[in-house]
């Protein structure tokens, strides 16, 4: 191991915000400048993530990569331990190539009242409160990585978000805070059980899986880590600050928020929750696959009733959540493949459903389906056209990415993990409900575009100069369409990376 | 008995009781230039903190070892030392403008700290009573010190009723300690109390130890004792606001702990309850209440009565188990140091909106982000660090709290959970001043001017603050915090 690769991850990870900082104190009427900041610093951000992922030994059965794992905060034995395996490693890159498209879109759009400076500082801030989220090994510093997304969060959604933005910042900010306040207990109380105690993720997954926990230890701590989590996923019936924050954000902080900020969650139940605490997974998966189902359906009906473009995206994304939860629940290595795939998939393809709707509003100044009136094809054919071959990709046509998580979840909840063989019956159940769920789905996108694309412009928009699809939109989304195709052409992208971390992982629940 | 008085050990308070003397000259001699008064305080005090600088790792006692300089004492006399020059800082402007008597102000100010100073080394309750009543009584008049402002006099009165009521039952469960043991010097009531004691006389014991928790419990501010200090902190000058919220408290919770860890410790099993009961109500109590404030100052005095729910919490916590009660000490006092960084920040930009808004409603700092960006900043960092999330500063002093409630099971986890609450309900309030600084649109448009000092401490506060969240080992270089627990 030599330097560079022992410290390349967190140069990667940190270097956002080092580049917040710099950002700051650049003078404010450097307009251009500030903006040519943002895309240089994540640009260079993501070039180091994606030359390791060019670097990163596929085959290795080695458990963790470019691992460092150095003293931080001896007095409470925290340790900086980070690394990236399998599992963390699409998510960790997504990171980049997420936040490095959206510092392009601000280039052009940066959403009233400007203040582009502060805007892309807590944007930097974000992406490396995410980004490490996904390569922490230590459970203190998993924490401080997953709280850090909260302030910036917060303000992005607080200051340039719309009409009820303040009330829905607070309630996004309670909301996560509380489900991971109770995640922090659950550490704790992992640590204090563990024997030596320890926060590290990986000696308390071998302590784990010795069976070192007790049964009604597992319930309790499975319960208050999952709550975390869970909040954070949102699973049904913890979505419900989610509509709000994403209806109000701004662009960007959708697209992060569906594209990255979600996955926290479900990453967390596939890396802390399953591994350490399995007899509680085992307990709680038939519980977590009902809340999924209800989930899958829930928001495939509340879809149907959404009059506002952006609340039915957000809405959808609790469906789309709801199949990787599912997945999850199987706990078997398809189940936990797919959901990695769905994350992934999801990532790319809500997040570009973000951008379509955030485009859409720059030009109409209103997401309010019926406002906007149908027409979207004939006055904007490219936008159009991209906004329905997304909607399409998001209803899990074959071929695209969105397909893959869905159809492995569904196929893995009809044979569900060894240790839960006494309830094949219900995840069968679970499976026919994700299925209904596929049909609304494919309906409400469809009936969406019905309205939204189809038909004729409407009076009062005929003679309305709206720009077609303008070279910041087309540089920051066709990465994401090249995507959204190659990832349905070739699903190994995904799978050939997860699988082995998946597999070692879940041997586990074998039973 | 031929006493031999350790000068070295006293050193500090000697040096403050001579600036002390200094100061109250100034406004006999220097009647037009009387601000000179702070500087001069200042350099007392800087004097003080090096000569207690040359105290670090010694530990000597003096006055038939009821005067005691440890690790424990020299830290919370460096912290005292600290918070005074921060809280004269922000004090010289406030005056210098509102055209008070300023002599007469640091020279109650620095009497004060002197309490403060000797607090943590009383080892004998009647050090500790004179050092108490040192901290109080200079309080009463700063308290009442903008003499022309009804809201100012209601502010002293309140605080010195209540103040001497506490006295009296403080006095009186002391002086029912010193019968039951026959000692006022804490070690020796420690031993006594672990020894056999009569039946009748236990009872007498444990009635002492609860009045004397209650006395604390105003100088706390902990529920249900609790009332004065929201009307006090809106009346009084704010840089004595903030001097009452940190150093004041602080010095209540070091003359607590030495009375709990080193005389009581072996009646644990009665005062734990009561600290249990005492901390879910004060921090339940003030966060909700700190909910319906509208007014700048009032929010910090509740939120720092729910601070010292957070504080006193590992006091409930304690067993017979020794090594994991240095744990619990280790977590109270670091929370008692954190919290006054972060609340001694707030305040600072508190005294800086003063200058233009009497009245300090939340509302007056409505777009403040346009106008004065750093302090903005800085008070976003002191909000969110109170509230406890990461990576301020305010994490750390949850997080050992959480900890070490974890540790101890059952209780402790029941009180972890409501303290865990507790902190999630209180960011909706510790969000309302930055939302209003940095949501809002601005009331006026002429820059603001914040004093230098008051800028200049505030940006010193916000790096610690920031800094021990990303490095929290920095207080772990701090003398052992557990010194007065255990073999």
């Amino acid at each position: 191991m030599n330097a560079w690769e022992e410290s390349a991850i967190s140069i990667a990870t940190f270097l956002p915000l080092v580049g917040a900082l710099v950002i700051v104190l650049v003078p404010k009427d450097k307009e251009r400048l500030v903006r040519g900041l943002g895309i240089v610093i994540t640009a260079a951000a993501m070039v180091i993530a994606v030359g390791l992922a060019i670097d990163f030994d596929y085959g290795s059965g080695a458990p963790l990569q470019f691992e460092l794992n150095t003293r931080w905060i001896p007095a409470i034995d925290a340790r900086y331990h980070v690394g990236i395996d399998g599992i963390s490693l699409p998510l960790w890159v997504l990171t980049f190539v997420l936040s490095f498209l959206c510092a392009i879109y601000t280039w052009r759009y940066v959403p009233s009242p400007g203040k582009t400076k502060a805007f892309l500082a807590l944007m930097l801030m974000l992406e490396t409160g995410m980004a490490g989220t996904f390569i922490a090994f230590d459970l203190v510093l998993f924490f401080i990585f997953w709280e850090l997304v909260l302030v910036p969060m917060y303000f992005l959604i607080g200051i340039w978000g719309s009409e009820n933005r303040e009330y829905a910042a607070i309630k996004f900010f309670l909301y996560t805070l509380f489900g991971s306040v109770f995640m922090l207990l659950g550490f704790l109380a992992m640590y204090f059980r563990a024997a030596p105690h320890t926060f590290d993720i990986l000696e308390l997954q071998a302590y784990g899986a010795g069976g070192g926990f007790t049964r009604t230890f597992q319930l309790i701590t499975f319960g208050a880590v999952a709550l975390g989590f869970a909040v954070k996923v949102p699973m049904w019936p913890f979505h419900t600050w989610l509509p709000d924050a994403h209806t109000e954000a701004p662009t960007i902080g959708s697209v992060l928020l569906a594209g990255i900020m979600l996955k926290m969650g479900t990453y967390g139940f596939v890396r802390v929750a399953l591994p350490i605490l399995p007899e509680g997974a085992q307990a709680y998966a038939p519980w977590i696959g009902l809340l999924s189902a209800i989930a899958i359906v829930y928001a495939a009906l509340a879809c149907l009733a959404q009059k506002d473009l952006k609340r039915l995206i957000a809405f959808s994304s609790v469906g789309h959540m709801g199949f990787v939860m599912l997945g999850i629940a199987t706990l078997t290595p398809i189940g936990i493949n797919a959901a990695i795939f769905g994350m992934v998939a999801h990532g790319l393809i809500t997040g570009m459903l973000f951008f379509c709707v955030g485009s859409v509003y720059d030009r109409y100044h209103t997401r309010q389906i019926a406002e906007i009136g149908g027409g979207l094809m004939q006055k904007l054919p490219y936008l159009g056209g991209i906004f329905a071959f997304v909607s399409i990709a998001s209803l899990g046509l074959p071929g695209l990415a969105g397909f893959w998580g869905e159809v492995m979840a569904l196929l893995s909840s009809y044979s569900p993990a060894g240790v839960l063989s006494d309830q094949v019956g219900l995840f069968r159940v679970f499976m026919v409900a994700g299925g209904i769920g596929t049909i609304l789905t494919a309906g409400y996108f469809l009936w969406m575009l019905q309205r939204v694309n189809m038909g004729t412009v409407p009076e009062e928009w005929r003679d309305a100069p709206f720009p077609d699809v303008v070279a910041a939109e087309w540089v920051s989304w066709v990465p994401l369409l090249v995507a959204i195709v190659a990832l349905g052409i070739f699903p190994r992208l995904i799978i050939g990376v997860t699988d082995g971390a998946v597999e070692s992982l879940m041997r586990l629940f074998a039973g | 008995m031929n006493q031999v008085i350790d000068y070295h050990a006293i050193l500090p308070e000697l040096i403050l009781s001579g600036t002390i003397v200094l100061v109250l000259f100034v406004d006999a001699f220097l009647k037009e230039r009387s601000w000179f008064a702070m500087p001069l305080a200042l350099t007392g005090v800087v004097a003080s903190l090096i000569a207690t600088l040359t105290l670090v790792g010694e530990h000597r006692s003096t006055f038939g070892d009821s005067f005691v300089v440890d690790d424990f004492a020299v830290m919370f006399k460096l912290f005292f030392l600290s918070v005074a020059i921060v809280v004269l800082a922000i004090s010289l402007r406030y005056f210098r403008d509102g055209g008070s008597y300023q002599g007469e102000y640091y020279f109650l100010l620095l009497t004060s700290f002197l309490g403060c100073l000797m607090m943590p080394s009383s080892r004998d309750l009647l050090v500790l009573f004179i050092s108490l009543e040192l901290v109080s009584a200079p309080g009463f008049l700063m308290a009442a010190f903008r003499k022309t402002d009804l809201r100012s006099n209601e502010a002293g009165l309140k605080f010195f009723l209540i103040g001497v009521l506490s006295t009296a039952v403080m006095l009186y469960g002391m002086s029912l300690m010193y019968g039951v043991t026959g000692a006022t010097n804490l070690a020796q009531i420690g031993v006594a109390l672990a020894g056999d004691l009569e039946q009748g006389k236990e009872t007498l014991a444990l009635a002492a130890i609860l009045f004397i928790t209650v006395g604390f419990g105003f100088k706390v501010s902990a529920v249900p004792f609790q009332f004065w200090a929201p009307d006090t902190y809106e009346g009084a000058p704010v840089p004595v606001a903030a001097f009452l919220a940190t150093a004041s408290k602080a010095a209540g919770f070091a003359g607590l702990l030495q009375l709990m860890f080193v005389a009581f410790p072996a009646q644990f099993e009665f005062w734990t309850p009561i600290f249990a009961v005492l901390s879910i109500l004060t921090m339940t109590i003030g966060n909700f209440v700190a909910l319906q404030q509208r007014q700048a100052v009032r929010l910090l005095a509740y939120s720092s009565i729910a601070q010292a729910g957070y504080m006193l919490l590992p006091f409930a916590l304690v067993t017979a188990d020794q090594a994991a009660n240095q744990d619990v000490f280790a977590a109270s006092t670091t929370y008692i140091l954190i919290y006054a960084v972060m609340t001694l920040g707030a305040f600072a930009v508190v005294t800086a909106l003063s200058r233009e808004s009497r009245a300090l409603p939340i509302s007056d700092f409505d777009g403040l982000a346009k106008r004065a960006p750093v302090l903005t900043v800085a008070m976003t960092v002191f909000m969110l660090a109170l509230a406890g999330i990461p990576p301020m500063g305010g994490f750390w002093a949850k997080f050992l709290v959480f900890r070490v409630a974890v540790e101890r099971g059952g209780i402790g986890v029941a009180l972890a959970v409501i303290m865990l609450v507790n902190s999630v309900v209180s960011i909706a309030y510790y969000l309302a001043i930055p939302r209003a600084m940095i949501f809002q649109a601005p009331q006026r448009e002429r820059p603001f001017a914040s004093p230098v000092l008051v800028t200049g401490v505030t940006f010193v506060a916000m790096v610690a603050v920031v800094a021990i969240g990303i490095y929290p080992e920095l207080l772990a270089h701090f003398p052992p915090l557990s010194t007065l627990v255990g073999p």
